[in-house]
Protein backbone atom coordinates (compact mmCIF):
# COMPACT_ATOMS: atom_id res chain seq x y z
CA UNK A 1 0.00 0.00 0.00
CA UNK A 2 2.62 2.82 0.78
CA UNK A 3 4.39 2.17 -2.39
CA UNK A 4 5.52 5.23 -4.87
CA UNK A 5 3.43 6.61 -6.71
CA UNK A 6 3.00 5.96 -10.56
CA UNK A 7 2.60 9.62 -11.59
CA UNK A 8 2.38 9.00 -15.25
CA UNK A 9 -0.89 9.68 -16.87
CA UNK A 10 -2.24 6.70 -18.41
CA UNK A 11 -4.23 6.85 -21.69
CA UNK A 12 -7.83 4.60 -21.14
CA UNK A 13 -8.49 2.00 -23.88
CA UNK A 14 -11.83 1.55 -25.95
CA UNK A 15 -12.35 -1.01 -23.41
CA UNK A 16 -12.20 1.38 -20.35
CA UNK A 17 -14.40 3.78 -22.17
CA UNK A 18 -17.10 1.38 -22.45
CA UNK A 19 -16.95 -0.04 -19.39
CA UNK A 20 -17.45 3.41 -18.17
CA UNK A 21 -20.20 4.25 -20.48
CA UNK A 22 -22.19 1.58 -19.91
CA UNK A 23 -22.36 1.87 -16.32
CA UNK A 24 -23.58 5.50 -16.91
CA UNK A 25 -26.16 3.84 -19.47
CA UNK A 26 -27.19 1.09 -17.08
CA UNK A 27 -27.71 3.91 -14.38
CA UNK A 28 -29.44 6.65 -16.40
CA UNK A 29 -31.78 3.50 -17.06
CA UNK A 30 -32.32 2.66 -13.11
CA UNK A 31 -31.04 -0.50 -13.84
CA UNK A 32 -27.84 -0.31 -11.55
CA UNK A 33 -26.43 2.36 -9.19
CA UNK A 34 -23.20 3.33 -8.49
CA UNK A 35 -23.44 2.09 -5.13
CA UNK A 36 -24.08 -1.56 -6.34
CA UNK A 37 -21.27 -1.15 -8.49
CA UNK A 38 -19.28 -0.08 -5.94
CA UNK A 39 -20.63 -3.23 -3.33
CA UNK A 40 -19.81 -5.10 -6.40
CA UNK A 41 -16.62 -4.79 -6.70
CA UNK A 42 -16.01 -4.78 -3.03
CA UNK A 43 -17.27 -8.50 -2.97
CA UNK A 44 -14.67 -9.27 -5.91
CA UNK A 45 -12.37 -12.04 -3.95
CA UNK A 46 -8.91 -10.59 -2.62
CA UNK A 47 -6.73 -12.41 -4.75
CA UNK A 48 -8.70 -11.79 -8.08
CA UNK A 49 -8.90 -7.72 -7.08
CA UNK A 50 -5.39 -7.24 -7.09
CA UNK A 51 -4.90 -8.69 -10.35
CA UNK A 52 -7.78 -7.49 -11.90
CA UNK A 53 -7.66 -3.93 -13.83
CA UNK A 54 -9.82 -0.52 -12.36
CA UNK A 55 -12.02 -1.43 -15.19
CA UNK A 56 -12.02 -5.32 -15.10
CA UNK A 57 -13.37 -4.73 -11.75
CA UNK A 58 -16.02 -2.80 -13.14
CA UNK A 59 -17.16 -4.83 -15.72
CA UNK A 60 -16.59 -8.41 -13.39
CA UNK A 61 -19.20 -6.29 -11.14
CA UNK A 62 -21.47 -5.15 -13.57
CA UNK A 63 -21.98 -8.67 -14.71
CA UNK A 64 -22.88 -9.75 -10.99
CA UNK A 65 -25.29 -7.18 -10.01
CA UNK A 66 -27.23 -7.48 -13.21
CA UNK A 67 -27.19 -11.72 -13.23
CA UNK A 68 -28.58 -10.54 -9.26
CA UNK A 69 -31.25 -9.02 -10.67
CA UNK A 70 -32.51 -11.37 -13.34
CA UNK A 71 -31.74 -8.31 -16.21
CA UNK A 72 -29.49 -11.07 -17.44
CA UNK A 73 -29.48 -14.72 -16.85
CA UNK A 74 -26.46 -16.79 -16.83
CA UNK A 75 -27.56 -19.24 -19.17
CA UNK A 76 -28.02 -16.14 -21.42
CA UNK A 77 -24.81 -15.03 -20.60
CA UNK A 78 -23.38 -18.33 -21.15
CA UNK A 79 -24.86 -18.44 -24.96
CA UNK A 80 -23.87 -15.29 -26.06
CA UNK A 81 -19.98 -15.80 -24.84
CA UNK A 82 -20.17 -18.53 -27.40
CA UNK A 83 -21.54 -16.78 -30.02
CA UNK A 84 -18.17 -15.14 -30.44
CA UNK B 1 -32.28 11.43 15.06
CA UNK B 2 -30.70 14.53 15.96
CA UNK B 3 -28.91 17.39 14.17
CA UNK B 4 -25.61 17.55 14.84
CA UNK B 5 -24.94 21.77 15.14
CA UNK B 6 -21.46 22.70 13.55
CA UNK B 7 -18.70 23.03 16.25
CA UNK B 8 -19.88 20.00 17.84
CA UNK B 9 -17.75 17.41 18.73
CA UNK B 10 -19.17 13.36 17.67
CA UNK B 11 -17.92 10.04 18.15
CA UNK B 12 -17.56 7.76 14.85
CA UNK B 13 -19.50 4.43 15.87
CA UNK B 14 -17.04 1.99 16.58
CA UNK B 15 -19.16 -0.72 14.92
CA UNK B 16 -18.59 -3.07 12.41
CA UNK B 17 -21.70 -4.12 10.53
CA UNK B 18 -19.80 -6.18 7.90
CA UNK B 19 -18.66 -8.63 10.30
CA UNK B 20 -22.38 -9.95 10.53
CA UNK B 21 -22.87 -10.00 7.05
CA UNK B 22 -23.21 -8.34 3.41
CA UNK B 23 -22.85 -5.03 4.06
CA UNK B 24 -21.74 -1.85 2.02
CA UNK B 25 -20.64 0.93 4.10
CA UNK B 26 -18.88 4.04 3.15
CA UNK B 27 -17.66 4.78 6.95
CA UNK B 28 -14.12 4.45 6.42
CA UNK B 29 -12.60 1.89 9.15
CA UNK B 30 -9.41 4.48 10.30
CA UNK B 31 -12.65 6.41 11.66
CA UNK B 32 -14.37 3.68 13.61
CA UNK B 33 -14.67 5.06 17.01
CA UNK B 34 -13.12 8.02 16.47
CA UNK B 35 -13.74 11.73 17.86
CA UNK B 36 -14.11 14.33 15.27
CA UNK B 37 -16.09 17.61 14.60
CA UNK B 38 -18.64 18.79 12.80
CA UNK B 39 -18.14 21.64 10.19
CA UNK B 40 -21.60 21.21 8.34
CA UNK B 41 -24.34 19.51 7.85
CA UNK B 42 -24.15 18.76 3.67
CA UNK B 43 -27.79 17.85 2.83
CA UNK B 44 -29.84 14.71 2.65
CA UNK B 45 -29.05 11.89 0.87
CA UNK B 46 -30.77 8.44 0.02
CA UNK B 47 -28.56 6.03 2.98
CA UNK B 48 -25.95 4.23 0.08
CA UNK B 49 -26.13 0.69 2.80
CA UNK B 50 -29.75 0.56 1.22
CA UNK B 51 -28.87 2.15 -1.98
CA UNK B 52 -25.92 -0.67 -2.84
CA UNK B 53 -28.75 -3.99 -2.01
CA UNK B 54 -31.27 -2.19 -4.35
CA UNK B 55 -33.50 -1.89 -1.15
CA UNK B 56 -35.13 1.17 -0.56
CA UNK B 57 -33.56 3.63 0.79
CA UNK B 58 -34.02 6.69 3.36
CA UNK B 59 -32.79 10.08 2.92
CA UNK B 60 -30.56 10.30 5.55
CA UNK B 61 -28.29 13.86 7.27
CA UNK B 62 -24.77 13.72 5.37
CA UNK B 63 -22.05 16.25 7.63
CA UNK B 64 -18.72 17.46 7.24
CA UNK B 65 -16.78 16.25 9.50
CA UNK B 66 -13.01 17.09 10.82
CA UNK B 67 -10.92 15.00 12.20
CA UNK B 68 -7.42 15.48 13.82
CA UNK B 69 -4.67 13.44 11.70
CA UNK B 70 -2.23 12.80 13.62
CA UNK B 71 -4.23 11.43 16.47
CA UNK B 72 -5.99 9.11 13.59
CA UNK B 73 -2.73 7.76 12.63
CA UNK B 74 -0.42 8.28 15.37
CA UNK B 75 1.61 9.74 13.44
CA UNK B 76 1.55 13.25 10.98
CA UNK B 77 1.96 17.10 11.34
CA UNK B 78 -0.13 18.80 14.39
CA UNK B 79 -2.30 20.43 12.57
CA UNK B 80 -2.91 18.65 9.78
CA UNK B 81 -7.04 17.62 9.73
CA UNK B 82 -8.88 14.77 7.72
CA UNK B 83 -12.47 16.43 6.76
CA UNK B 84 -14.76 13.25 5.69
CA UNK B 85 -18.53 13.05 4.93
CA UNK B 86 -20.41 10.66 7.62
CA UNK B 87 -23.97 10.03 7.53
CA UNK B 88 -25.89 11.27 10.80
CA UNK B 89 -26.69 7.59 12.07
CA UNK B 90 -22.93 6.76 12.18
CA UNK B 91 -22.30 9.95 14.73
CA UNK B 92 -23.41 10.35 18.25
CA UNK B 93 -22.88 12.95 20.62
CA UNK B 94 -19.26 12.69 22.46
CA UNK C 1 -22.11 -18.17 -11.11
CA UNK C 2 -18.39 -17.47 -9.48
CA UNK C 3 -16.97 -19.05 -12.69
CA UNK C 4 -18.65 -17.17 -15.53
CA UNK C 5 -17.56 -14.15 -13.71
CA UNK C 6 -13.93 -15.13 -14.29
CA UNK C 7 -14.23 -14.58 -17.88
CA UNK C 8 -12.17 -12.26 -19.30
CA UNK C 9 -13.33 -8.79 -19.15
CA UNK C 10 -12.85 -7.98 -22.86
CA UNK C 11 -14.95 -11.01 -23.73
CA UNK C 12 -17.64 -10.16 -20.92
CA UNK C 13 -18.12 -6.92 -22.35
CA UNK C 14 -18.66 -8.10 -25.62
CA UNK C 15 -21.42 -10.80 -24.81
CA UNK C 16 -23.16 -7.89 -22.30
CA UNK C 17 -23.11 -5.37 -25.59
CA UNK C 18 -24.90 -8.00 -27.48
CA UNK C 19 -27.41 -9.09 -24.73
CA UNK C 20 -28.28 -5.64 -23.43
CA UNK C 21 -28.64 -4.36 -27.08
CA UNK C 22 -31.12 -6.94 -27.94
CA UNK C 23 -33.01 -6.98 -24.87
CA UNK C 24 -33.35 -2.77 -25.60
CA UNK C 25 -31.57 -2.20 -22.48
CA UNK C 26 -28.22 -0.51 -23.89
CA UNK C 27 -27.07 0.02 -27.78
CA UNK C 28 -24.33 0.52 -28.92
CA UNK C 29 -25.38 3.98 -30.09
CA UNK C 30 -26.21 4.84 -26.54
CA UNK C 31 -22.62 3.61 -25.59
CA UNK C 32 -20.79 5.63 -27.97
CA UNK C 33 -22.91 8.38 -27.30
CA UNK C 34 -21.77 8.29 -23.69
CA UNK C 35 -17.90 8.27 -24.43
CA UNK C 36 -18.65 11.31 -26.39
CA UNK C 37 -20.42 13.47 -23.66
CA UNK C 38 -17.79 11.94 -21.17
CA UNK C 39 -15.17 12.70 -23.46
CA UNK C 40 -16.10 16.92 -23.57
CA UNK C 41 -15.19 16.97 -19.87
CA UNK C 42 -11.69 17.45 -19.32
CA UNK C 43 -9.65 19.74 -16.28
CA UNK C 44 -9.98 22.17 -18.90
CA UNK C 45 -13.34 22.98 -17.26
CA UNK C 46 -11.97 23.58 -13.93
CA UNK C 47 -9.30 25.26 -14.60
CA UNK C 48 -12.05 27.78 -16.11
CA UNK C 49 -13.60 28.39 -13.12
CA UNK C 50 -10.46 28.37 -10.96
CA UNK C 51 -9.24 31.30 -13.50
CA UNK C 52 -12.25 32.92 -12.99
CA UNK C 53 -12.24 32.65 -9.41
CA UNK C 54 -8.68 34.73 -9.43
CA UNK C 55 -9.98 37.53 -11.15
CA UNK C 56 -13.90 37.44 -10.20
CA UNK C 57 -14.37 37.83 -5.95
CA UNK C 58 -18.10 37.29 -6.34
CA UNK C 59 -17.61 33.82 -8.18
CA UNK C 60 -15.06 32.84 -5.97
CA UNK C 61 -17.84 33.10 -2.99
CA UNK C 62 -20.21 31.63 -5.01
CA UNK C 63 -17.74 28.89 -6.28
CA UNK C 64 -16.92 27.81 -2.37
CA UNK C 65 -20.17 28.27 -1.00
CA UNK C 66 -22.06 26.26 -4.27
CA UNK C 67 -19.64 24.49 -6.05
CA UNK C 68 -22.44 23.79 -8.49
CA UNK C 69 -24.16 26.64 -9.16
CA UNK C 70 -20.47 28.30 -10.21
CA UNK C 71 -19.76 25.33 -12.74
CA UNK C 72 -23.33 25.87 -14.24
CA UNK C 73 -23.10 29.32 -14.64
CA UNK C 74 -19.77 28.38 -16.28
CA UNK C 75 -22.10 26.85 -18.64
CA UNK C 76 -21.07 23.46 -17.64
CA UNK C 77 -24.09 21.11 -16.62
CA UNK C 78 -24.46 18.97 -13.39
CA UNK C 79 -27.77 17.74 -14.45
CA UNK C 80 -28.05 14.20 -12.89
CA UNK C 81 -24.73 14.42 -11.28
CA UNK C 82 -23.50 14.59 -7.48
CA UNK C 83 -23.24 17.53 -6.45
CA UNK C 84 -19.28 19.76 -6.57
CA UNK C 85 -17.85 20.89 -3.18
CA UNK C 86 -15.25 23.39 -3.85
CA UNK C 87 -12.32 23.25 -1.01
CA UNK C 88 -10.20 26.81 -1.09
CA UNK C 89 -6.19 26.91 -0.50
CA UNK C 90 -5.12 29.90 1.68
CA UNK C 91 -2.08 30.50 3.33
CA UNK C 92 -2.32 28.91 5.86
CA UNK C 93 -4.28 25.91 4.97
CA UNK C 94 -3.68 23.06 1.73
CA UNK C 95 -6.38 20.84 0.83
CA UNK C 96 -5.72 17.23 -0.77
CA UNK C 97 -8.79 15.32 -2.18
CA UNK C 98 -8.75 11.74 -2.02
CA UNK C 99 -11.60 8.88 -2.16
CA UNK C 100 -10.13 6.08 0.03
CA UNK C 101 -13.20 4.07 -0.46
CA UNK C 102 -13.01 3.51 -4.36
CA UNK C 103 -12.39 6.59 -6.67
CA UNK C 104 -15.29 9.13 -6.28
CA UNK C 105 -14.05 12.40 -8.45
CA UNK C 106 -15.88 15.47 -9.29
CA UNK C 107 -15.86 14.13 -13.43
CA UNK C 108 -17.86 16.79 -14.48
CA UNK C 109 -15.03 19.43 -14.16
CA UNK C 110 -12.34 17.49 -14.49
CA UNK C 111 -12.88 14.40 -16.76
CA UNK C 112 -12.13 11.09 -15.52
CA UNK C 113 -9.52 10.13 -12.71
CA UNK C 114 -6.47 10.16 -13.35
CA UNK C 115 -4.50 6.57 -13.54
CA UNK C 116 -2.83 7.10 -9.99
CA UNK C 117 -5.78 8.64 -7.95
CA UNK C 118 -7.35 5.09 -8.44
CA UNK C 119 -4.33 3.19 -6.98
CA UNK C 120 -4.28 1.38 -4.30
CA UNK C 121 -1.25 3.57 -3.02
CA UNK C 122 -2.75 6.98 -3.19
CA UNK C 123 -5.60 6.35 -1.68
CA UNK C 124 -3.70 4.41 1.39
CA UNK C 125 -1.11 7.46 1.64
CA UNK C 126 -3.02 10.44 1.35
CA UNK C 127 -4.62 9.84 4.64
CA UNK C 128 -1.94 8.70 6.56
CA UNK C 129 1.04 10.58 4.66
CA UNK C 130 -0.29 13.58 2.59
CA UNK C 131 3.00 15.40 2.96
CA UNK C 132 4.98 12.13 1.86
CA UNK C 133 2.68 11.78 -0.83
CA UNK C 134 2.61 15.20 -2.52
CA UNK C 135 6.30 15.48 -2.30
CA UNK C 136 6.37 12.70 -5.06
CA UNK C 137 5.04 15.37 -7.18
CA UNK C 138 7.93 17.62 -5.77
CA UNK C 139 5.38 19.80 -4.13
CA UNK C 140 6.51 21.33 -0.71
CA UNK C 141 4.55 23.06 1.73
CA UNK C 142 6.06 26.09 3.42
CA UNK C 143 6.07 26.15 6.89
CA UNK C 144 2.73 26.78 9.19
CA UNK C 145 0.56 25.85 6.30
CA UNK C 146 -2.22 23.06 7.39
CA UNK C 147 -2.92 20.25 5.32
CA UNK C 148 -6.42 19.08 5.45
CA UNK C 149 -7.26 15.70 3.00
CA UNK C 150 -10.58 15.34 2.33
CA UNK C 151 -11.88 11.91 1.92
CA UNK C 152 -14.70 11.53 -0.55
CA UNK C 153 -16.95 9.17 0.85
CA UNK C 154 -20.63 10.09 0.11
CA UNK C 155 -22.58 12.10 -2.18
CA UNK C 156 -20.73 15.30 -2.91
CA UNK C 157 -17.27 15.32 -5.27
CA UNK C 158 -14.65 17.54 -4.32
CA UNK C 159 -11.91 20.02 -6.69
CA UNK C 160 -9.88 22.28 -5.34
CA UNK C 161 -9.30 25.96 -5.66
CA UNK C 162 -5.70 26.71 -5.79
CA UNK C 163 -4.19 29.91 -4.27
CA UNK C 164 -3.19 32.16 -7.62
CA UNK C 165 0.61 32.41 -7.98
CA UNK C 166 2.57 35.39 -7.48
CA UNK C 167 3.94 36.63 -11.26
CA UNK C 168 0.25 36.70 -13.12
CA UNK C 169 -1.10 40.15 -12.59
CA UNK C 170 -3.08 41.71 -14.92
CA UNK C 171 -2.85 38.20 -16.66
CA UNK C 172 -6.12 37.28 -18.24
CA UNK C 173 -8.70 34.57 -17.57
CA UNK C 174 -7.27 32.48 -20.47
CA UNK C 175 -3.96 33.06 -19.68
CA UNK C 176 -4.41 32.11 -16.09
CA UNK C 177 -6.71 28.87 -16.85
CA UNK C 178 -3.52 27.65 -19.26
CA UNK C 179 -1.54 27.44 -15.46
CA UNK C 180 -4.43 25.34 -13.94
CA UNK C 181 -3.54 21.48 -13.91
CA UNK C 182 -5.56 18.20 -13.32
CA UNK C 183 -3.18 17.75 -9.86
CA UNK C 184 -3.28 21.60 -8.60
CA UNK C 185 -7.84 21.03 -8.49
CA UNK C 186 -6.64 17.74 -6.74
CA UNK C 187 -4.19 18.71 -4.58
CA UNK C 188 -1.23 16.95 -5.23
CA UNK C 189 0.90 19.78 -7.03
CA UNK C 190 0.38 24.15 -6.92
CA UNK C 191 -0.21 25.90 -9.93
CA UNK C 192 3.23 27.40 -11.26
CA UNK C 193 3.61 30.98 -13.53
CA UNK C 194 6.05 29.45 -15.27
Amino acid sequence: MCAPIDTEPHVLSEFDKRVDALRAVLSLKGLMTVDELRRGIEEIPEDEYHRLSYYQRWIRSITAILMRKGVITEAELSAALERR
Amino acid sequence: MAAFAPGTTVRVKDDWPESRGPAHIRTPHYLRGMHGRVVRRLGAFANPEDLAFARPAERRSLYHVAFDQPAVWQEGRAGDELLVELFEHWLEPA
Amino acid sequence: MSTILETDGERLLAALGVLLAEKGIASPAEIAERIAITDQASPAQGARMVARAWTDPAFRTLMVEDGTRAAEAMGISLRGMPPLGVLENTPDLHNLVVCTLCSCYPRAVLGYPPFWYKSAAYRARAVRDPRGLIAEWGTVLADGVRVRVVDSTADYRWMVLPMRPAGTEGWSEQLLAGIVREGDMIGVTVPQAT
